[in-house]
């Protein structure tokens, strides 16, 4: 079971200052808590992304690969990647780089992007969001998996003789989750390649979690990939503590009013009563987080929100070490009743034993069979012309 | 079964929304054979229809009278008139519905308001809203100034749009004037010159029956 947090990257206001961060300091924030999460013993780092103010999402390619610089075994990743509006052949490039820098310690959460005036920017439509994800992925899938690719589609530019490099470390691709609130067909898309499938949680009451979760894993059954049970799944989560859960409330309750999202919508106690958000003592989150089992079955990975709303790093940071002190007990709890069967998250380690071994999936390039020369040759060849 | 859903989206207590709502129920009823009615007061759910059109899920009484919705064979839909249209509750409310939950479903159309001027708020406010949605939405809507209450032509337009809804939503009792006032049409001129009206029914009909 792995534990990790997630952000996106939002540039919001401290309501209880006024003060907005700078992009510059929200930036260097993340880093931080990427850096503390490391310190605490979680296993995830993931950043979503977002092209569009008030977030500092954008590029998160840079973001993990510079934070996996700075840090030696936390899990990179994604959440989301958007595969609607990002080139397939990008994401192969990028993630594989990011796979051979950082020693396979990188996986993606696929996802689509609901904010419609950015698609047209990328030259897409929200419109067609679905089927670019199902498209997309599907290249991205080929475009790691196999070396050389000729493809044609409707979303971009056919490709022939195309080869991605570098290819993915080790001859394995980075293990992919599947991120979708509502759109059962990314559930289907998840099961049906037998990867992961991750629940952001936070924003919707339970029952409907489950029905997304069960249907992932009915469909991963279905599929071929396992028992249902053993489908990986993932779940986002969101808590704020404080060792007296008073004071939990009344600190966080002009952020929860404010927040984007469901800010000026329902009570605190309303949402914390509909959605898995937990506010109060350290307690509290162990056995609400604890309880998420109990209606979407043993599952593999769980993210925490913890740096939204225009909470301080301060702020966040010390979360943090509140989580590091439940991490045991939520490790422990997570582990009682978990049948032998039920499989961890897919990591580099396991995805290449799984492959039989680590393999050197270079492409080295042959000459042109019409010419005789290499592509490295070309500026060569140039200069002997001249 | 045949399941009947009222939607009255009046924010005063009481009112005569509610009351447009009531007459509507009461005259559908009686045209049904065997029917089970559920009322949702928008004014209840106010709160949880804006959480929902922030946070995207319904709380717990909201998601119950969506689920009546859906499950319903026909609806009745009553808003009070707020500048010039339906009231932005009786929109919400039908905002955050799913897509799709209003496909061919029959929809009596009715409105309340102090002026009788804002009669045409059905056309152009009500039947295009439920064409968008695609319900099925019956040919007389029922539109109702403070004054109607007082006369007695909102009971003939009451009886007339709930016959029409009875027969676009299931069994009819057998034993209802609506329906068959529905079913046997209008005169036509041609009706008249075959078989004229006795004039001791015009004569009736000329003091109001």
């Amino acid at each position: 079971m792995q534990f990790g947090i997630f952000t996106v990257g939002d540039v919001t206001a401290d309501p209880t200052t006024g003060r907005t961060p700078t992009e510059h300091e929200r930036i260097k924030a993340t880093v931080e808590i990427a850096k503390k999460a490391e310190e605490i013993g979680l296993d995830v780092f993931a950043t979503g992304e977002h092209h569009n103010p008030p977030f500092i999402a954008s590029n998160p390619t840079a973001t993990l690969a510079y934070i996996g610089a700075k840090t030696e075994n936390i899990i990179l990743s994604t959440a989301t990647t958007l595969i609607t509006t990002t080139d397939p052949v990008l994401i192969a490039e990028d993630y594989a780089k990011i796979q051979h820098l950082t020693d396979g310690r990188v996986d993606l959460m696929m996802g689509r992007g609901n904010t419609g005036p950015v698609y047209p920017w990328f030259g897409k439509d929200i419109r067609d969001g679905i089927n670019l994800a199902v498209e997309n992925y599907a290249l991205l899938r080929r475009l790691w998996d196999e070396d050389v690719v000729n493809w044609e589609g409707r979303f971009r530019t056919p490709l022939q003789g195309y080869t991605s490099t570098p290819r993915p470390l080790d001859g394995v691709s980075p293990f992919v989750w599947h991120g979708s609130i509502r759109s059962t067909e990314i559930a289907e898309q998840a099961a049906y390649y037998g990867d992961g499938f991750f629940h952001n949680h936070i924003f919707w009451p339970a029952g409907h979690t489950k029905q997304m979760v069960d249907l992932y894993r009915r469909r991963f059954e279905h599929y071929g990939h396992g028992t249902a049970d053993q489908a990986i799944v993932g779940l986002g989560g969101q808590f704020f503590m404080r060792k007296n859960s008073q004071d939990a409330v009344d600190e966080f309750r002009p952020y929860f009013d404010n927040a984007p999202v469901y800010g000026h919508g329902p009570s605190l106690e309303d949402f914390t009563e509909a959605t898995p958000l937990t506010v109060g003592s350290p307690q509290q989150v162990l056995e609400r987080t604890l309880g998420f089992r109990d209606y979407v079955g043993h599952y593999q990975r769980q993210l925490f929100l913890v740096d939204h709303a225009g909470l301080p790093l301060k702020t966040v940071l010390e979360q943090l070490d509140l989580l590091g002190e439940i991490l045991p007990d939520l490790r422990a709890g997570m582990a009682e009743g978990r049948p032998a069967h039920v499989p961890d998250a897919p990591t580099h380690a396991s995805r290449v034993a799984a492959a039989g071994g680590a393999h050197d999936s270079t492409v080295y390039a042959e000459a042109d069979s019409a010419t005789g020369h290499r592509a490295e040759d070309a500026q060569h060849t140039e200069e002997v012309t001249a | 079964m045949t399941k009947l859903v009222v939607i009255s989206a009046g924010l005063s207590v009481p009112s005569s929304t509610r009351l447009l709502a009531d007459r509507l129920t009461a005259a559908t009823v009686e045209a049904l054979e065997d029917v089970e009615v559920t009322h949702v007061e928008l004014r209840d759910l106010a709160h949880q229809v804006t959480d929902q059109l922030l946070t995207g899920f319904p709380g717990a009484e909201l998601a119950a009278a969506q689920d009546a919705v859906r499950a319903a064979d026909g609806l009745v839909v009553v808003t009070p008139v707020f500048s010039a249209s339906y009231s932005g509750l009786f929109k919400s409310f039908f905002d955050v519905l799913e897509t799709g939950v209003l496909d061919g479903k029959p929809v009596l159309v009715a409105a309340t308001a102090g002026t009788a001027r804002h009669s045409l708020v059905l056309e152009h406010a009500l039947r295009p809203l439920f064409a968008y949605l695609h319900a099925v939405v019956v040919p007389t809507g029922v539109f109702a100034a403070s004054e109607d209450f007082a006369g007695t032509d909102l009971d003939r337009r009451v009886t007339r749009a709930a016959g029409e809804l009875a027969l676009l939503m299931g069994k009819v009792s057998p034993v209802d004037s609506a329906t068959s006032h529905v079913l046997a049409g209008r005169r036509t001129v041609e009706d008249e010159l075959a078989e004229p009206t006795p004039f001791e029914q015009l004569l009736r009909e000329a003091s109001g029956r």
